[in-house]
């Protein structure tokens, strides 16, 4: 979708601010956020991505980073049925209003082993499937003018843009949203490179390039003009 | 905000979010779904143990021993597994080497993605809307903004992370570093060297 999170070329943000001695998490909740993402075993409709980037792009702009991770999270298990808004919304009424109310605690170490070791395993992307990639290292291509409207991983600033392979990282799943029912074949991923004067004409700066991750329904030979 | 509504378009103050957190974690664990040590251990997990010192070993390794730097530009994800970092957010690791004429540096526009065994958490820089927009297209004037000036003579090559891929770049060694131990090189390498955004000093304060 063409949404807010898409940012890369926008102007206006300002400069990149930096703190010195950074620590993980700026607050206690932030942690509890991260860790309560990265370990609730309930898939989320639609992907959590894909709830940050359904959000109002109001919402989105004011909101905190994990602002957005608990914003994804609730709404994702209210999908799933895990629990209601009225569940939430009781739930934190007690604690605005009975602050010191403890928050009930269960322990369970063998989770916590079994947790962290999986925290430590890695699943390759990669896919082993019987067949080849359309594209070779120095060929030249074209993205195409795509704009759909769920979850892509295909940023405004390539579409119609013309780049060459540079890297062939196997076949993977695709992560763009499906219709339902639709289910799609791995794909080849390729990192592209793209010079600056072909992304932002007279505004690039000098000797610079930028390469993105394709997948190949992403792309067309640069000879091959009409969508 | 009102503070009861989930879907509400305003953003949240900070004891809003905290008492959120709190109403969530505490149905979570009723309904069995996550225990409270689990919890304490994943947060104590990526702020004490997976870090950029991690990379730090990574590179400093393949400063030193030429085999292995050979394996971690072919295989990113199995060589820094050799040194025991491997997990989520780091499935598929690919390492760009920095050299006299290029110089990467990385980013994520669409969210954050970042190389969790390696690095750790991004920090809240890399993952602000500044450095998101403006990295792709102006480059070099991020990169001044962070003290690093590098002449036109080298390519400032960007790499935009929206794939699975994790990206982590391999700093040059800075000249006179030579006599250094493997464990001594390990300090002077910072997390931004491997972002992209500096490059090792061998001075470093």
């Amino acid at each position: 979708m063409n949404g807010i999170h898409d940012m890369g070329g926008m102007h206006g943000f300002g400069p990149v601010e930096r703190e010195d001695d950074e620590p993980v998490f700026h607050r206690n909740w932030e942690g509890r956020v991260f860790a309560m993402r990265v370990v609730t075993p309930v898939p989320i409709p639609g992907g959590a991505r894909n709830n940050i980037e359904t959000m109002n792009p109001l919402h989105y702009l004011r909101s905190s980073y994990y602002e957005k991770w608990l914003h994804a999270r609730v709404k994702g298990l209210i999908d799933s049925g895990v629990l209601t808004a009225e569940e939430l919304q009781a739930r934190e009424a007690l604690y605005r209003d009975q602050p010191g109310t403890p928050v009930p605690r269960r322990d369970d170490p063998e989770r916590v082993q079994a947790v962290l070791a999986n925290l430590r395993t890695h699943r390759s992307p990669r896919r082993n499937v019987d067949a080849k990639p359309q594209f070779g290292l120095g060929d030249p291509v074209r993205v195409r003018n795509l704009h759909p409207p769920g979850h892509t991983r295909l940023p405004r600033y390539v579409r119609g843009k013309h780049g060459e392979v540079v890297r062939f990282y196997g076949f993977q799943d695709v992560q763009d949203a499906q219709p339902p029912g639709v289910v799609v074949e791995p794909q080849a991923v390729y990192a592209v490179r793209f010079a600056a004067s072909e992304l932002w004409g007279g505004a690039a700066e000098a000797n610079s390039t930028v390469c993105i991750d394709m997948w190949e329904s992403y792309l067309k030979p640069l000879e091959e003009r009409s969508e | 905000m009102s503070g009861t509504h989930p879907h509400d378009a305003h953003a949240g103050s900070d004891a809003d979010m905290a008492l959120r957190t709190q109403a969530l974690e505490s149905l979570l664990i009723e309904k069995g779904l996550i225990t409270t040590d689990v919890i304490d251990a994943v947060v104590r997990a990526y702020e004490q143990d997976i870090g950029p010192l991690n990379g730090a070993k990574v590179v400093a390794r393949a400063w030193v021993d030429a085999a292995y730097r050979q394996r971690l530009l072919a295989d990113g994800t199995a060589a820094v597994a050799e040194l025991g970092f491997s997990g989520a957010q780091g499935a598929d690791i690919v390492v760009l080497e920095n050299t006299a004429n290029v110089h990467n540096v990385v980013v994520c526009t669409l969210c954050s993605c970042y190389p969790w065994p390696v690095l750790g958490l991004p920090p809240a820089w890399y993952k602000s809307y500044a450095y998101r927009s403006r990295l792709v297209r102006e480059p070099r004037t991020v990169l001044r903004e962070f003290g690093l000036d590098l002449p036109e003579s080298i390519e400032v090559r960007v790499w935009d992370s929206n794939s699975d891929i994790r990206y982590m770049v391999l700093p040059e060694r800075p000249a006179g570093t030579e006599h250094l131990r493997e464990d001594e090189l390990v300090l002077l390498v910072t997390r931004d060297a491997m972002i992209g955004t500096a490059v090792v000093s061998a001075n470093r304060v």
